[in-house]
């Protein structure tokens, strides 16, 4: 039987807007300015919890590391490299990325074994369409949840697949959606893979510090950041690296997407810079923070496209430029990673 | 509450990320304004503020007063500009305060990380909401929101349906790009739009087209139309459609006032300058004239091709929300 949310839920609704708050608040009051948090050792201890009325709620909770990672170290044991997808900014292209980089690995010579690739994007999954796989839904074994294969060597797991209805609203707030992330790194039966590709939503949240705190034990080899050239993206980005920082993730390099783009008119072929890199764009970036530039990749509306039809771009146009430059890209992350 | 006072409050929303709300959310903001209404923008992407740079406030920082915070603001209340363009209703108002709260206001560096759970993120909210001391009697209250349908729209909406009058809260202006995979996005967002009872004021299509700024042709990079579409089947307003204009851009980016190479037509408007012969002078040798760069925002903006678009959109929002009020 496939997981649905429907069937794992049977709460009456999760989030009742239109009832009053009439159930008394389990915590009591907004945390302290210094509160060391609900999941610090010092949790109901420290000097700073004197006075506050979840002291007593902080300080019986359960501490120490999350039992379940273990679990998921175990299962991620055959997974060679795993590789985050960031990217502060929304819609900079993180999941047709993600996609690429998918394709692009699972298309390598010399790959032993398939390609993974999870969407941790709650809210707005996009990878299934972008597969051409959003119909499927998942299998349920003893050995854990079957992720969607999209080729033979190519291996899919989302929320949308678990959703009643497509256009459904996930709307979790971030514990939920924790357990959900945790789920897919525990549960799913992702056997032997080359490379695990794990695209995430937009911002420094909670999914982020979940992925990264259940995937430190088990081993990251990297982040890729994505981003668009203009400032207003490169602010994000900057969030994000930040983020990579204090959260010890190394960073694999950073891609500009959709740098440029070419007038289809034949007569003309000017090359616009639609997202205008006024401060240098991803270079500049890269150097001033010190990590390897990956490359970058020109707007071409047929990306667009393959990814609405579910196609891949890398297959279906080959000698693109674009195509090129996804590839040249794909070759530094893997020998960057030391993969094969 | 400092909420009391505000006459209308409209959210902007999209369940797909970079799709342009922050873009929306500031040309909105600033064509209410150019219509003679006083406008607060509250910025609520805790993760990725990106307010304080649309409208070239980057450096300013929040003040506290008694009772809460001041918010930033981009430009006072002012008498009527000299007029540009006499077919819009902007030449003759007078134009509305503007002003602006955001995180971004508060952290120490450009580029530090807000890395939060959910969990503070709602308080952050809340405080956003019931803190932040915005001028008597605001015509409109903006509000700018991350992607997504989770802990920031949740905390949100929880504040807005327990504490404001249902007139106050107009509804929401929902954003999407073209392509299939922001559409499938966005049904959801749609959907939850539903499922709290927040009425949909429209749906914008941003990034419909690119026009080349140097063959003055259209293309659709994104495709077209998927917005409309999707407007109908769910049977919400369509507002329009609005293109790609690198222009605005430049005008975020590095505060130049927009100028178009001749023949460029927009909205079956031309909107190319007659008197340049070259095109679009920035960028190319990267020499800039003061008269290019200096004035408010406000005022650059009326030069902006997206401008007239604006104007519209916000006349038929207008009209929408006053006419609801007149039957509540």
């Amino acid at each position: 039987m496939a997981p649905s949310l429907e069937v794992e839920e049977p709460l009456p609704d999760p989030i009742d807007f239109s009832a009053p708050l009439k159930q008394a608040p389990k915590l009591v009051a907004p945390e302290p300015e210094h509160c060391p948090g609900p999941e610090s050792n010092l949790a109901g201890t420290a000097d700073s919890c004197a006075g506050c009325p979840n002291q007593a709620i902080c300080a019986s909770a359960p501490k120490g590391p999350d039992p379940d990672i273990p679990l998921i170290t175990a299962r991620l044991a055959d997974v060679k490299h795993k590789i985050l997808v960031l990217s502060g900014k929304g819609g900079v292209g993180k999941s047709t990325f993600s996609t690429m980089l998918a394709h692009g690995f699972a298309g390598l010579d010399g790959l032993e074994n398939p390609v993974g690739l999870m969407d941790t994007d709650i809210c707005g999954p996009s990878i299934p369409k972008m597969m051409g796989v959003e119909d499927e839904s998942i299998h349920v074994s003893a050995a854990g949840w079957s992720p969607v294969w999209v080729t033979n060597n190519l291996a899919v797991m989302s929320v949308q697949f678990m959703l009643p209805n497509r256009d459904d609203a996930v709307i979790w707030r971030g514990p939920k959606k924790n357990g959900l992330i945790k789920t897919f790194l525990k549960d799913v039966e992702w056997g032997e893979l080359d490379y695990l590709v794990v695209d995430t939503p937009p911002g420094t949240s909670d999914e982020h510090l979940s992925v990264n705190s259940y995937l430190k034990e088990a081993g990251v080899d990297g982040a890729v950041l994505v981003t668009t050239p203009q400032e207003v993206s490169l602010l994000d980005v900057r969030r994000e690296v930040d983020f990579c920082r204090k959260a010890g993730i190394r960073i694999l390099g950073i891609v500009e997407n959709m740098s440029g783009f070419v007038c289809p008119n034949k007569k003309c072929g000017y090359v616009s810079q639609i997202f205008r890199a006024s401060t240098g764009g991803a270079k500049r970036l890269a150097e001033d923070e010190g990590i390897p530039y990956l490359g970058a990749v020109p707007l071409d509306p047929m990306i667009g496209m393959a990814c609405d039809f579910g196609e891949s771009f890398l297959d279906a146009y080959p000698d693109s430029p674009a195509s090129k430059a996804i590839r040249q890209v794909v070759e530094r992350v893997v020998k960057t990673v030391g993969g094969s | 509450m400092p909420l009391d006072t505000v006459k209308n409050i409209v959210l902007v929303l999209s369940g797909k990320g970079g799709v342009g709300k922050s873009s929306i959310t500031t040309q909105l903001a600033l064509t209410l304004s150019l219509q003679g209404h006083s406008v607060g923008v509250l910025d609520i992407d805790l993760t990725g503020p990106s307010i304080p740079r649309f409208f070239g406030i980057e450096d300013s920082k929040v003040r506290q007063a008694p009772g809460g915070w001041i918010p930033v603001p981009v430009h006072d209340a002012q008498a009527p500009l000299s007029p540009r363009d006499s077919t819009t209703t902007t030449a003759q108002n007078s134009i509305g305060a503007l002003s602006c709260m955001s995180l971004g206001f508060i952290l120490s560096s450009r580029s530090d990380a807000v890395i939060w759970r959910g969990p503070k993120k709602t308080a952050m909210v809340r405080q956003f909401l019931s803190d932040v001391l915005w001028p008597d009697n605001l015509d409109y209250l903006l509000i700018d929101t991350p992607p997504g349908t989770s802990d920031e729209h949740i905390s949100l909406l929880e504040t807005l349906l327990k504490t404001c009058t249902p007139s106050q809260l107009s509804g929401a202006v929902v954003v999407t790009t073209p392509q299939a995979i922001s559409i499938s996005d966005v049904k959801k967002e749609l959907n939850f739009c539903k499922k709290v009872g927040l009425r949909v004021l429209g749906v914008v299509e941003n990034m419909a087209g690119f026009i080349c700024p140097n063959c003055s042709e259209c293309t659709n990079v994104f495709s077209k139309g998927g917005g409309e579409i999707m407007a109908k089947e769910f049977e919400v307003p369509f507002l329009g459609s609005i293109p790609i204009d690198p222009a605005f851009v430049y005008l975020i980016e590095e505060g130049i006032r927009p100028v178009y190479p001749q023949g460029t037509v927009i909205a079956g408007k031309e909107v190319g300058s007659q008197d340049q012969e070259k095109p679009t002078s920035f960028s190319a040798n990267g020499h800039v004239s003061k008269e290019q760069t200096s004035g408010l925002l406000v005022d650059k903006y009326r030069s902006c091709s997206l401008s007239p678009l604006f104007d519209g959109i916000v006349s038929t929002l207008v009209t929408d929300i006053a006419s609801r009020r007149a039957v509540s």
